[in-house]
């Protein structure tokens, strides 16, 4: 059993199991980060942006300043912004048979694996999960499609120009296998590869192993997955939450009794509650509010947002925000707002009842039916006629890159009153505002990560005692900024095993045993023979068939019958292939009883040596050792034959045969 | 006896022992043996008895039927203990051979009903009552309720193994009592027999190997000490110490709770005077015990009054040993001498702390309360390592925190186990604000100031660890030096202030409304005493804090408002919400808050922003306030009218303490015989007013205070109260017109207005008022019809009868006897006052 590490990054993982004969991929996790290192997308032309100098090399070289241009002492690549993708090279992915989709965060390299890797297999996923997949592919593509680009950069590429940069893009790894963003068109090809699935449910690969999603409690939708054959157990932990957040609950019992434990996607930010976070987000909110100022909110279309609107709207009267307007933009934030509406049976218990009341399960309806919560796709058309301030915006892209948000941070950046709150934990503020010194608003990280935290890792493990746990390498050791923090890492025994980007790990244990069916009639065949109580034991003589990973003994064929003018054959013919069994013994030899029956049968000076795995009886005077272990005893006496057939008989008196 | 009573006790003991009439309340058992005892105080029980033969009758039905609840055996075995503590009635009842039969083995002891506790404990506590002169102990002798009593020690039920020991200490001190037993040898052969036996189980207890029988005889000894006072406890102590401290050679040692109870229990009594080995002995045990167990011990030891000074170090050591042990793990480098002078922490203590999460909080909690106990003592250890403690206190918060990143293979495991651990913070922000009692050096204050604003920031901070968090800076803040020379806060302090209020700011915006509340709770207490600071002033109004607050006027949460109510209002009394912009206008500002606070009082639904309102209002005309200086009449006069309506009797009473302080005001306060108009604030506590009798006010002005306190309709309100169906308004107003009465006695005399039709009718209204009928207004009342009405209730007696219990009635012994008989119906029905 091997697994094949495809992605650096523990919360956006893409991985390959080969287990049995099926060879499967876990997650497709695009790492977007590397946007960071590229210049916003304005959707309104941005003098400031468009006048960036070019940057040059010390030397006074500009040959980059059409690519590179520099911004408060950092250089952005001024091109369409690229993702870093899993790595291709590995291991053959038109070999994958299966992709399974943890949740909708972890698929989002989905097209670049379909479309371009010769895939033929198919993609499980729930629901929500691609419902809302294709929710955030879909704004992803439309952001960058949204703000055509002429010029794509490919010479800062070049190692040799590469060393030369200052960092981060020094430093950018895999810069070669960065890749624009994929089109609709590839979207849609890549979700109609997928096979719709629902919690619980076991999915037959090819009659090796079953795969069976479990409900993870992160996410609409999201899952946990069991990969199990009849001895051996493989689960796949990826993106988990134990908070009572809108989800349904994690289904921790069915993770009990690995042998392997996949353990993927924790909080990225473990020393922040999420509690603590949402009334820091709130309080935050309602200072700037209050004082006049706008309240930029970066982040995805869905997840994290509906429980802030939860929050809010709890909140707001009480903070005394009654009258502020709340604005969610997005190309698909209709959609979003009405997804979550109806996927009832995938929501906690709470909000499920609402249902049947019926209410809807999100209190954003009733911010929207009261006009606090408006929406729309766009800055452009109805917005710039409703767009009042002070207010609160929700938008995206939470790397700052491209979205409706970057115009926001155009905007509202010269003012100290206007705070951006940013909430996603995917990438780190201050890179992502890099591109908007000098900024004079206000930046409050609140980062809201609901992943289980180490405690609950902890105990989880304890809880479901897996006998093997297998993690990327970040959780085994603490945070570089803080190495002293050694809770903030995966204590288990045995100590987990840890992987990184392009590494391939042998997994821990042998398969020892496989299912074998036996035929009716043949099981009726056989004449069972009990050596103690409670053991019974039978020889088979079969024919072993094998076919989609099912292994049957069948009867062994039957001679063919005699045709019609031959009536008498030997005996000899009736099995041909056959050859005369001889018995199977069973049994120990006693060496204290076995030494006084050869002296019964006249043998003396008999010398016993106890070894490493036996015994050796010693007959000095034949010059004769008979080897007694575990499971064999040999008789080696030279070139006499009756002597060794004589202490065989003997042997076998201790000895059941069957 | 009331002849009622003894009427109607023939039936009710008729009903008790009939097992087919079942006594459904045990509260009324309760009140019967409690009447019984109140009755056998005052007079003899064996007159009781014989006047009332149906009571030894009932003792006689109780022990022949066979089917009788146990609630009624034990009832009537506590009942026979309180009539046999007289030595004549014991000797009675003995004549009968009652007692044997129900203290002794032919008794309950042996049958079905001794399996019920309550019929076991009815038992001890029939013992321990009648066990008070010396034929009782002659009794217990012979009837064998001392070996009784030594196996109920562990009867499976706490309450009554509890009891047992208890009533063993009262049979020893009982014995121990008699003439000339003061000073017992050690060898205790003069001893009484009764004593002999119990000392002697209990010296058979310490030497056992079972750990419940050592606790049960520590417990007793525990008890003995702590209770009895007689010399007899000192010679105990010398025959029974040797056997105490063989119990420290045990590892573990057993019992060690118990044990540390009994320690600081004799050193606590009078045996230290005559044994000084004791002191020896406390030495071991805190060297024998774990550290967790050993820090009660030390606490005990380091409050104890006189104690050797060697002992107190050692004490003080074991309770500084964790916070050595933190210290020295988080240490960066070998710093200054820390807790302990330099010696290193013990590894024992370290091996606790290391070992688990548990033990680890438990630990560090306890050391940390404990020396918050010890920290105000006018006995604590000194010198009191002031500066170590801060930097211990901080470094715990730090690692908590996870601010801190030890170098140390042990400090990294404390701080793995003390990260977020909400427990420790609480406990050490605690100590943090006992600390702040004695002063600090320069660094080690300004990192409280840095770990507390940190606690104040921090996202991850509960409800919980920010109020404690607040209340510490408090603490500090009201603590910290003032700049010489003036009365303003040190630099040091203020630009602390500066950067703590934009995170009160933030915290009074918080979705949680414990922060919300405890922020305005801060405010406000910083307000009431710095409110006067220039540099507290200047901060504060530079902030948005006041706008804040006055916004959490509105806040959902009625506690929230409550405290906004109070905020405001202080903010208000020091002038700081009046909004600096708009200085052509002064006051402005302050105005809309008394009709705001005005409306809050007439229009919030909950009874808590309505009562800080009240109190606001009160502090307000008590200190003057400008608003309501500018006009008090009208101010007294609409605050009174919305508090007479309220529901909320405490907004009620609170407007009688708002009108005795114009009162005060208005005639002068006790003792002044130069009331003006408007008083200067006044000092004295309104309530005691009308204790003392008040000196009568000069005539002249006394007719023209009536003439305002009838304007303001104080009257109506006060008499309103008078009658008001809580009893404490009722009191409160009884009080204020007493203290009227008594200020305005030479106003003319009762035939200037007694006559007149105006008194008649507001005698009319008032009685229907009393009557319930509170409809009807009073009216506008002229001075002179007030008197003559005042004069004419009987206020003295309304005061009595307020006075009493408002179940007086229903607390009378006939009133139970009538209530139980009618339970069962053996009375007519409907004729029992309900209660």
């Amino acid at each position: 059993m091997k697994l094949y590490c495809l992605s650096g990054h523990p919360t956006l993982p893409c991985n390959v199991l080969k287990f049995k004969s099926t060879t499967v991929m876990l997650d497709c996790g695009l790492d977007m980060t590397s946007t960071l290192n590229f210049l916003p997308l304005p959707l309104v032309q941005s003098p400031r942006l468009s006048n960036l100098p070019g940057w040059s090399l010390k030397d006074g070289n500009a040959f980059l300043d059409k690519e590179l241009k520099e911004c408060s002492g950092h250089v952005f690549v001024d091109s369409v912004p690229e993702f870093c993708l899993p790595e291709t090279e590995l291991i053959d992915l038109s070999t994958v048979d299966v992709i399974l989709i943890s949740n909708y965060h972890c698929m989002m390299a989905l097209p670049y694996i379909t479309e371009h890797t010769g895939f033929t297999g198919t993609v499980y996923a729930t629901e929500p999960t691609v419902q809302i997949g294709r929710l955030l592919m879909e704004e992803l593509v439309n952001f960058i499609e949204r703000v055509p680009k002429a010029q794509s950069a490919s010479l800062w590429k070049n190692k040799d120009i590469q060393r030369l940069l200052p960092s981060p893009l020094k430093d950018a790894v895999e810069v070669s296998t960065w890749r624009r963003c994929y089109t609709m068109q590839e979207v849609n090809s890549a979700l109609s590869k997928i096979q719709l699935v629902g919690y619980s449910q076991k999915i037959e690969l090819f009659g090796a192993v079953q795969v069976t999603p479990l409900s993870s409690g992160y996410a609409l939708g999201s899952s946990n997955w069991i990969i199990q054959s009849h001895y051996e157990k493989v689960s796949y932990v990826s993106g988990s939450s134990l908070l009572t957040t809108h989800p349904q609950p994690m289904d921790q019992a069915s993770l009990k009794n690995s042998d392997v434990l996949i353990l993927t996607g924790l909080t990225q930010i473990p020393t922040a509650n999420p509690d603590g976070m949402v009334g820091e987000f709130c309080s935050n909110l309602a200072l700037t509010v209050r004082n006049g100022g706008n309240v930029l909110v970066p982040c995805y279309p869905s997840g994290v947002i509906y429980d802030l609107l939860e929050c809010l709207y709890q909140y707001i009267d009480s903070a005394g925000l009654s009258s502020i307007p709340f604005y969610f933009i997005s190309p698909v934030a209709n959609s979003s707002l009405e997804f979550s509406q109806i996927f009832a049976e995938w929501l906690c218990h709470n909000k499920q009842t609402k249902v049947y009341l019926p209410e809807p399960p999100f209190p954003h309806a009733e911010l929207i039916q009261t006009n606090k919560l408006k929406h729309y796709p766009s800055i452009h058309g109805d917005f710039s006629n409703d767009f009042r301030q002070p207010c609160v915006v929700f938008t995206g892209h939470p790397s700052l890159r491209f979205g409706d948000v970057v115009h926001f941070m155009e905007l509202w950046g010269k003012s100290s009153l206007n705070t951006v709150i940013f909430t996603e934990p995917d990438f780190s503020y201050l890179e992502a505002l890099a591109p908007y010194q000098p900024l004079a608003m206000k930046c409050i990280y609140c980062p809201i990560d609901t992943r289980l935290n180490f405690i609950q890792v902890s105990k989880l493990l304890k809880e479901v005692q897996p006998l093997h746990v297998v993690c990327p390498e970040q959780y085994t050791q603490p945070p570089p900024a803080q190495s002293h923090r050694m809770d903030l890492m995966i204590d288990c025994q045995p100590p987990a095993m840890s992987y990184r980007r392009a590494e391939v790990l042998a997994l821990p244990f042998k398969r020892r045993y496989e299912k074998i069916e036996i035929m009716p009639e043949l099981a009726d065949s056989l004449v069972p023979m009990e050596i103690k109580p409670g053991v019974s034991l039978a020889t088979v003589s079969a024919v072993l068939h094998t076919k989609d990973n099912k292994h049957v003994l069948q009867p062994p064929p039957r001679p063919a019958q005699p045709t019609g003018g031959k009536k008498r054959k030997r005996a000899s013919d009736d099995i041909p292939d056959c050859k005369v069994l001889k018995p199977l013994l069973s049994g120990s030899i006693p060496v204290d009883q076995f030494v006084q029956t050869l002296e019964k049968h006249g043998f003396s000076d008999i010398k016993v040596e106890d070894t490493a795995k036996g015994h050796i009886v010693l007959l000095q005077e034949a010059e004769t050792l008979i080897q007694i272990e575990e499971d064999s005893t040999h008789i080696i006496c030279d070139n006499d034959e009756m002597l060794r057939v004589r202490l065989r008989d003997l042997v076998l008196k201790f000895l059941q045969k069957f | 006896m009331d002849p009622e009573c003894s009427r109607l006790l023939p039936a009710l003991c008729a009903v008790l022992a009939d097992p087919r009439q079942p006594v459904a309340d045990d509260t009324c058992l309760e009140k019967l043996l409690d009447w019984f005892t109140t009755v056998t105080a005052a007079g003899s029980s064996l007159l009781l008895l014989q006047e009332n033969p149906c009571l030894v009758e009932l003792l006689f039905r109780v022990l022949k039927s066979q089917d009788l609840s146990s609630r009624i055996l034990s009832f009537s075995l506590r009942l026979a203990g309180i009539f046999a503590a007289q030595e004549d009635c014991f000797q009675y009842l003995q004549q009968g051979e009652l007692l044997p039969m129900l203290f002794g083995e032919v008794g309950p002891l042996g049958g079905a009903a001794w399996t019920a506790p309550a019929v076991r404990s009815g038992w001890i506590q029939g013992l321990r009552t009648l066990a008070q002169h010396p034929s009782a102990l002659r009794f217990l002798a012979a009837c064998g309720a001392v070996d009784t009593i030594f196996s109920l020690q562990g009867d499976s039920s706490l309450f009554v193994a509890s009891a047992a020991g208890q009533l063993l200490v009262h049979i020893l001190d009982l014995a121990m009592r008699g003439p000339a037993r003061g000073r017992c040898s050690p060898q205790a052969c003069d001893w009484p027999a009764c004593a002999q036996k119990i000392v002697c189980h209990i010296e058979d207890s310490l030497c056992s190997i079972a750990t419940p029988q050592v606790t049960q005889a520590l417990n007793v000894l525990t008890t003995v000490f702590g209770h009895c006072r007689g010399l007899w406890t000192q010679g105990l102590w010398v025959r029974l110490s040797p056997l105490v401290a063989r119990l420290l050679e045990k590892d573990p040692v057993p019992a060690s709770h118990s044990l540390v109870d009994l320690l600081l229990s004799v050193a606590r009594s009078s045996v230290p005077s005559s044994d000084r080995g004791l002191w020896e002995t406390l030495a071991q045990t805190l060297s024998h015990l774990s550290p967790t167990q050993a820090g009660p011990l030390a606490l005990g030891i380091l409050k104890l009054q006189d104690c050797p000074q060697a002992l107190r170090t050692q004490a003080f050591g074991i309770l500084l040993q964790p916070l050595a042990c933190v210290l020295e793990a988080a240490a960066q480098a070998p710093g200054p001498p820390g807790l302990l002078g330099g010696a290193a922490g013990d590894p024992m203590t370290a091996d606790t702390l290391l070992c688990s999460k548990s033990a680890c909080v438990g630990l560090l909690c306890c050391a940390l309360t404990h020396l918050g106990l010890l920290q105000p003592l006018p006995q604590r250890p000194s010198p009191w390592p002031q500066a170590p403690l801060l930097g211990a206190a901080v470094t715990v918060l730090r690692l908590c925190s996870g601010s801190v990143a030890p170098t140390s293979d042990v400090g990294g495991r404390l701080c793995a186990i003390l990260v977020g651990c909400g427990r420790v913070q609480r406990a050490a922000l605690d100590f943090l604000g006992a600390l702040s009692q004695g002063a600090g050096p320069q660094e080690s204050v300004t990192q409280v100031f840095s770990v507390l604003l940190e606690y104040l920031m921090s996202p991850e901070s509960s409800s919980m660890v920010l109020k404690k968090a607040f209340q510490a800076t408090l603490r500090w803040l009201l603590s910290s030096p003032k700049t010489p020379g003036c009365c303003d806060l040190d630099p040091r302090t203020q630009l602390f202030l500066r950067e703590l209020l934009p995170v009160l700011q933030k915290r009074l915006c918080s979705p949680c409304w414990e922060v919300r509340d405890s922020g305005l709770e801060f405010l406000t207490q910083m307000t009431r005493h710095c409110g006067g600071q220039a540099g507290f002033r200047q901060a504060l109004l530079a902030s948005e804090v006041p706008e804040l607050t006055k916004q959490l006027l509105q806040d959902p949460e009625s506690y929230v408002r409550a405290s906004a109510v109070t905020a405001t209002g202080q903010l208000s009394s020091w002038a700081l919400l009046a909004a600096p912009a708009s200085p052509e206008r002064p006051g402005a500002q302050q105005k809309s808050l008394l009709v705001e606070l005005l409306h809050v009082l007439c229009a919030d639904s909950e009874g808590f922003p309505r009562r800080a309102v009240m109190q606001v209002f009160t502090e307000w005309l008590r200190d003057g306030h400008a608003d309501v200086a500018e006009d008090p009449e009208r101010f007294v006069a609409r605050v009174l009218q919305a508090a007479s309506r309220d529901p909320d009797w405490e907004v009620r009473a609170q407007g009688l303490e708002l009108a005795l302080v114009f009162l005060g005001q208005l005639l002068g306060p006790r003792g002044s015989h130069c009331p003006c108009a408007v008083a200067l604030p006044e000092t004295a506590p309104p309530g005691t007013l009308a204790q003392a009798l008040p000196e009568a006010a000069p005539p002249g002005t006394l007719a023209q205070a009536l003439q305002v306190l009838c304007r303001v309709q104080l009257f109506e309100f006060a008499f309103r109260a008078l009658f008001d169906c809580d009893r404490p308004v009722a009191q409160k107003s009884c009080d204020l017109l007493l203290f009227l009465r008594a200020k305005a006695a030479p106003c003319g005399s009762p035939q200037e207005a007694g006559d007149s039709p105006n008194v008649a009718s507001v005698e009319a209204t008032l009685q229907r008022w009393q009557a319930g009928e509170q409809g009807q207004p009073l009216g506008y009342l002229e001075p002179g019809a007030v008197m003559a009405v005042l004069r004419s209730i009987d206020l003295e007696g309304l005061r009595d009868t307020l006075a009493e219990s408002s179940d007086h009635v229903e607390k009378s012994p006939q009133s139970l006897l009538q209530d139980m008989l009618a339970a069962v119906g053996v009375l007519g029905e409907n004729e029992a006052d309900c209660y």
